[in-house]
């Protein structure tokens, strides 16, 4: 208390005239202090930071997780598309040698994979032996199956193979072609129902979410009144005041997105067994796709973002009616 | 340093807390503010802060007119102020240190001079041994020693004080005056709204006196009169 000592403390520097490297080390500082109090604040309180990073963390899985399941349907498809085969019905009188000639010279096509002959006389004794029924084919005349050519088709959209389909129905040989994409069109058309539909939903969840944390930050400005208007007091600014609601925001998202990227994995690691095991009984190599490292980074980063969202908003509209009074 | 020029103000129900004040206070001088409560003091603390606007006049601080200051340049403003408040206004939840180095923080300084500054203001105020204690487990007087230590730990070219003695015994307001005194003595002005006339006038210097908004012992004002 004795004037000596107040003599040392002022005069020399005023805040103002505070270098920029210094400052920007004080940023720096007040950043990762503000960070690291809200955090500790959030964690002063885990059930209810639980419930908020719960609520959060579903509304993120809910259409992550189904947008996997729609991504492993659409690769299912895209196995499915492979045996897209063109079956080529040859005119009743066409011979058999030619039917083998004409099966090579579609092979050396560039947008046919393969082309199988089967003799009508073969096919009908494989019809006789699956369908049991013999009796019937005994009783006709003569054989009415033409000869066939299965084409393993190398396109894979709808429109080149419709377009090869008319070529070869074109062929003076050829009695009819069938492409049998109709189910395949049937299939796309409801993926693409169900991605738009996931798209609605997710955009929907996505407000929730940002609501959610909004609401979740005005609770924290408003128990955090007293501090805000003191803050103000001594000259805090906006931004000051600001930058530890936003990383409470950050904490609530960054935990939802990590609760998310888990509740997908933990469903992925549920389905897996059942799927796989229904993929081994049509003996088809199709696995269950997980969300995968990289992708559950991002979901854990689109918390965050959507966190920062929310925070924003409820700073944007509430801290500004808190002044000193 | 400050100077109001025919300042009023008139709250939104028309009860006038100031009336065609006008004064001036000079760099490196103590100047005691009195009047009843209601008669404008608080008010007249509260413009210089930019709590509040006034509805007609002039108030300029450090040359600067501060009907020019936007929303935004508020800040900067009172961080060239130290407050010392009635109530003391301290973070309740933070220890001592982190009240007295929230204007530090604000300005941006580093850690290692935040460190060494706290630690010279609480030094100066006689609680460097409470640095880690919680507000609430202080006295009344200590927490005001905590809110001045806040209100000086900036160097802050202005010291404004809000009944700092308000609730303190005889003893302890006079040992915290002399605070005050000492630091006008290193170039501050310092300007306090007290009710305390025994205490005040023990110390001779200048006395704005405050009676329903109008200055009745204007020593000097900018208009000679």
């Amino acid at each position: 208390m004795a004037p000596k000592a107040a003599k040392a403390s002022a005069g020399n520097a005023r805040p103002r005239q505070i270098r920029w490297a210094q400052r920007w080390r004080g940023w720096r500082r007040h950043h990762s202090q503000s960070a690291a109090d809200s955090l500790a604040k959030v964690l002063q309180q885990p059930v209810s930071s639980a419930m908020t990073w719960l609520v959060i963390g579903i509304a993120i899985a809910l259409p992550t997780g189904l947008w996997v399941v729609l991504d492993n349907l659409s690769q299912l498809s895209g196995q499915l598309d492979r045996p897209a085969q063109l079956s080529v019905f040859l005119q009743m009188d066409a011979q058999a040698q030619d039917a083998r000639s004409l099966a090579l010279t579609l092979a050396q096509r560039d947008d046919i994979h393969s082309a199988t002959f089967i003799d009508r006389d073969q096919a009908l004794t494989e019809f006789v032996q699956r369908s049991g029924m013999g009796e019937l084919a005994q009783g006709l005349a003569e054989n009415p199956l033409p000869h066939l050519l299965l084409i393993d088709p190398v396109a894979a959209s709808p429109d080149t193979l419709a377009a090869l389909r008319g070529e070869l129905e074109a062929l003076p040989e050829v009695q009819e072609a069938l492409l049998d994409t109709l189910w395949l069109q049937r299939l796309q058309s409801l993926m693409t129902l169900g991605r738009r539909a996931v798209q609605l939903l997710a955009a929907l969840l996505l407000a929730a979410v940002v609501l959610v944390l909004g609401n979740t930050i005005r609770l924290a400005i408003e128990s955090r009144r007293d501090e805000i208007v003191i803050v103000k007091l001594v000259g805090g600014t906006d931004a000051f005041v600001r930058r530890p609601l936003l990383y409470t925001g950050l904490w609530f998202g960054l935990g939802g997105g990590v609760v998310a990227a888990i509740l997908v994995a933990l469903g992925t690691l549920l389905l897996a067994a059942p799927v796989n095991a229904l993929s081994g009984a049509y003996q088809s190599s199709f696995m269950l796709q997980g969300l995968g490292l990289v992708n559950s980074l991002q979901l854990v980063l689109l918390g965050a973002l959507l966190g920062l969202a929310g925070a924003w908003l409820a700073v944007a509209r509430h801290l500004k009616a808190i002044e000193p009074r | 340093m400050i100077s109001f020029e025919r300042v009023s103000k008139r709250y939104d129900n028309s009860h006038d807390a100031l009336r065609e004040v006008s004064f001036s206070i000079d760099q490196e001088e103590l100047v005691f503010l009195t009047g009843h409560s209601g008669a404008g003091k608080s008010t007249l603390l509260r413009l210089i802060m930019l709590m509040e606007r006034p509805s007609r006049g002039r108030v300029v601080v450090a040359g600067a007119d501060l009907g020019k200051f936007r929303r935004g340049s508020i800040p900067r403003h009172r961080q060239s102020i130290g407050v010392v408040f009635q109530n003391h206004k301290l973070l309740m939840d933070r220890p001592v240190f982190d009240n007295v180095a929230l204007p530090l923080q604000i300005a941006g300084f580093e850690y290692r001079d935040i460190n060494r500054r706290v630690n010279a203001a609480l030094d100066k105020v006689g609680l460097l041994d409470r640095v880690q204690a919680m507000p609430l487990s202080l006295s009344g007087g200590e927490q005001q020693r905590v809110g001045i230590a806040r209100a000086v730990v900036g160097r802050p070219s202005i010291l404004l004080a809000d009944e700092p003695t308000g609730n303190l015994d005889p003893e302890l307001s006079a040992e915290i005056m002399q605070l005050f005194v000492d630091f006008s003595r290193v170039g501050v002005t310092v300007l306090i709204a007290s009710h305390d006339l025994a205490l005040i006038s023990r110390l001779r210097h200048r006395i704005l006196t405050l009676k329903e908004g109008r200055l009745v012992s204007p020593a000097i004002s900018i208009d000679g009169a």
